[in-house]
């Protein structure tokens, strides 16, 4: 149990509150950081969101007015096209919110690319977004969907009042038209987050309950559950701050770090695009505003995947979070628990 | 000074200041005791977190909280499992009126 004293750091959006380097802690077991292919272009097209959860590392809202333009989605969809990449991963904000959004889906599922979509399920209430089950179903996107519990209570407490009934609702309409459903080949996977300052736990041990929790209780089905940890950045670090957590959540993440999830990091097979365009190692670090490696094209515009195939990955002590205990990940866990 | 302090937790492996070899024999027994095995984690967690009430001891009550919460305790369960170490408890005190009950037949006519 090393004890953790903590350093300044002039970035206040990312907690300082460890002494430990990540790049060194890398090296302490040998290990490089290196991407090791293009195979996911994940997409933030916007921080406007009908929801502001609690934890949300993005700060989105429905204050929020940044949001990508044609002009830029079309940008993503040329290198789509031009590099064959095989997925796209469409974030936001609620990205459904995008203008483009429908544009960006079809286009790249014309183009023979798979389609992943961070939906919050609730924005499917919102108006003129009624018909998003049969719009996902028809282009056979896969749906990402977050649930940080199987109760009311600890959904609503993190995610907003009256949400968790929502996504029930919205669950069921996914699976009304064959998301979720094994034969159907529609993908519905939710995404697990602590609704705290804790790490998650073992994935296959609370996908179990979350299974049995929501066809007992609600008739619910769904593919997979993928834990992810909070990430100490914006909105939750806030909340660390100001329930005097900050400390010993870092210490945690960085006492749990587990070298074998390095390998699965969603860095390595992936490059994050933000609403301007802009390049980054992942989502984690475009809301940091940490672009990619100053020997790179910057934009989407002047992306190439052979530059970034075997690029350095860019780190920070945000880092800790990817590379506890099981790892974390846009897919969630990376590795069998330390 | 306060008797418990939240900062002390951390500060656990001090102990192996002195006869750091006992430290490390139990540091290895107790984590081998916390591992997956015939029991799974969660269970060994509200285990954990029963016995911490039983002992009264704040820092296992910290510890186990979290090692509940990240082996996907709800509180509702956490809950349950402090009721037993609590009717345990009660029930272990309640049972001893019957040396009360022995101690006085004894003495009486």
């Amino acid at each position: 149990m090393p004890t953790v004293l903590p350093i300044l750091q002039t970035d206040v959006r990312v907690s300082p509150r460890t002494n430990v380097d990540f790049d060194e802690k890398l090296a302490t077991h040998g290990v490089e950081l290196r991407a090791a292919a293009v195979d996911i272009l994940q997409v933030n097209v916007g921080k406007l969101c009908n929801q502001a959860c609690k934890h949300c590392h993005v700060d989105a809202s429905p204050k929020r007015t940044e949001i990508m333009t044609r002009e830029t989605a079309e940008a993503v969809i040329d290198a789509v096209r031009r590099f064959r990449i095989p997925t796209l991963d469409i974030t936001g904000g609620a990205p459904e919110l995008n203008p483009s959004f429908l544009y960006l889906v079809t286009a790249a599922r014309n183009l023979g690319a798979h389609v992943i979509v961070r939906h919050n399920l609730t924005v499917m209430f919102e108006p003129d977004q009624e018909s998003l089950p049969e719009f996902f179903r028809d282009h056979e996107v896969e749906v990402v969907s977050s649930l940080p519990y199987f109760l009311e209570e600890q959904t609503d407490s993190q995610r907003g009042p009256g949400v968790f009934s929502k996504s029930i609702a919205a669950l069921r309409r996914l699976n009304a038209v064959g998301y979720g459903i094994d034969e159907s080949g529609l993908i519905l996977n939710l995404v697990y987050n602590p609704v705290g300052a804790f790490l998650p736990p073992a994935q296959e041990a609370i996908e179990r309950d979350f299974k049995r929790e929501l066809i007992t209780r609600y008739g619910i089905f769904f593919n997979q559950l993928f834990t992810i940890t909070n990430m100490p950045i914006n909105r939750f670090l806030d909340y660390l701050r100001r329930s005097g957590n900050e400390e010993r959540y870092i210490r945690k993440l960085v006492e749990a770090f587990n070298p074998s999830t390095v390998d699965g990091l969603m860095c390595r097979n992936l490059v994050s695009v933000d609403w301007t365009g802009r390049l980054y190692d992942c989502d984690f670090n475009q809301m940091l505003e940490l672009g990619v490696a100053p020997e790179l094209p910057e934009t989407i515009a002047d992306f190439d995947p052979a530059r970034f195939a075997r690029r350095r990955i860019m780190t920070g002590p945000h880092c800790f979070g990817c590379t506890a205990g099981a790892g974390s990940s846009c897919g969630g866990a990376v590795a069998g628990s330390n | 000074m306060a008797y418990y302090e939240e900062e002390d937790l951390p500060r656990f492996s001090e102990i192996a200041k002195h006869r750091p070899d006992l430290f490390e024999k139990f540091m290895a027994w107790y984590q081998a005791c916390q591992e997956e095995g015939a029991l799974s984690r969660r269970e060994k967690a509200l285990i954990g977190l029963a016995v911490a009430h039983a002992l009264q001891c704040p820092y296992c009550i910290d510890a186990f909280s979290q090692s509940c919460l990240e082996a996907g305790s709800n509180m509702d369960q956490m809950t349950e499992a402090i009721h037993m170490a609590s009717a345990l408890r009660g029930g272990a005190a309640l049972i001893h009126g019957l040396q009360a009950h022995n101690s006085v037949k004894k003495v009486s006519m």
